[in-house]
């Protein structure tokens, strides 16, 4: 990495190795959050797409219900008959704590605890396809509802964990290789140093016993 | 409190007024998009919207994505399914694994197979 920027020093070795023992850390606490993560996600999204199966089949059949609806029926009769719903449907949006991931936890509650209020309208003048149409379109809900609150968490999971592998990757890929390359270049150029000094150090001793004893001198007399 | 929503094109989504939902019916997509915003500000939680529409929204539904509320579901329309929900999961999956692993080949033509 930032190998001509760094001072070879002592200080920087140690600082650099202090860094290295966090994101060591942090890249194994981040890499257990997305296994953990990742884990829930997969059996969300399972379950995610089971219901998403489950209700668009549903409202296939619903539509097809209220098609045969409006053919037995004049629009104007239709649009009466819905025209003022007497069930009202409210939701509660709590939150549920998933490794750090806000998910909704959705619950909801009906105005009229009657399930027949689902019929807005009285019987006598409209076909028996709409009750068909409408009764099927009531059955699915408590899936629709279901569906809505895991597909919700499933896209907040799914920003997450890209979140999370990112970084992990590049702790693993990018910073703790160039740490780690940065504290050999320090423990390089520090030894090299060292070696150099104790090298000067023995010149030197040289020098000064030569010039104490005069060895050469002797030698060649 | 929060409520439900419901948004496409009228002969979509007139009998979910029946149980209890809140309906929006769209005809022209500028204006979808302002009623979107709308909606997506105010008290409601959860925003079905038929696919067609989701599809053509994909922008503005972009913007919450990340955010707890408003959760944007698609559901098929009266005219058949365009696939766009499954897709989406899809989607969902490939963004978090990298690959997709759940579907793997076998929803390959589902966006073409479900018209009707």
């Amino acid at each position: 990495m930032a190998k001509a920027h760094i001072n070879p020093t002592r200080m920087e070795l140690i600082k650099t190795k202090k860094k290295l023992a966090i994101a060591m850390r942090g890249h194994k606490l981040l890499k257990d959050k997305r296994d953990e993560l990742m884990r829930q996600f997969l059996e969300m999204v399972r379950e995610n797409r089971r219901l998403r199966e489950k209700v668009e089949k549903g409202i296939r059949k619903s539509n097809k219900n209220f098609v045969l609806a409006r053919a037995g029926m004049a629009d104007e009769v239709i649009n009466v008959a819905l025209m003022v719903p007497r069930q009202e449907i409210y939701t509660e949006v709590g939150s549920r704590n998933v490794m750090s991931v806000d998910i909704p936890a959705l619950t909801f509650k009906t105005k009229t605890p009657d399930v027949n209020d689902i019929y807005s309208y009285g019987m006598a003048f409209t076909a028996s396809d709409l009750d068909a149409a409408v009764k099927s379109l009531q059955d699915i809900l408590p899936d629709m509802l279901d569906l809505a609150q895991y597909e919700k968490s499933c896209q907040l999971l799914a920003a997450e964990i890209e979140k999370t592998r990112r970084r992990v990757n590049a702790l693993e890929h990018i910073m703790i290789p160039g740490m780690q390359e940065n504290i050999k270049y320090i423990k390089m150029k520090l030894d090299e140093n060292e070696r150099s000094t104790q090298v000067r150090l023995m010149k030197v001793k040289d020098m000064l016993l030569e010039q104490a004893h005069h060895f050469r001198e002797r030698a060649n007399a | 409190m929060y409520k439900i929503a419901v948004m496409g094109d009228r002969d979509s989504i007139y009998g979910f007024a029946a149980i209890g939902m809140d309906i929006f019916p769209v005809v022209n997509y500028e204006e979808a998009a302002k009623l979107f915003k709308r909606l997506a500000e105010s008290q409601y939680a959860v925003i079905y919207m038929t696919e067609d529409l989701h599809e053509k929204l994909d922008n503005e539904i972009e913007r919450y994505r990340n955010r707890i509320v408003p959760a944007v579901i698609p559901i098929p329309g009266a005219y058949g399914n365009t696939g766009k929900g499954m897709r989406d999961i899809k989607k969902s999956v490939e963004r978090a694994v990298g690959s997709d692993i759940i579907f793997n080949n076998e929803n390959k033509e589902a966006g073409e197979k479900e018209y009707e």
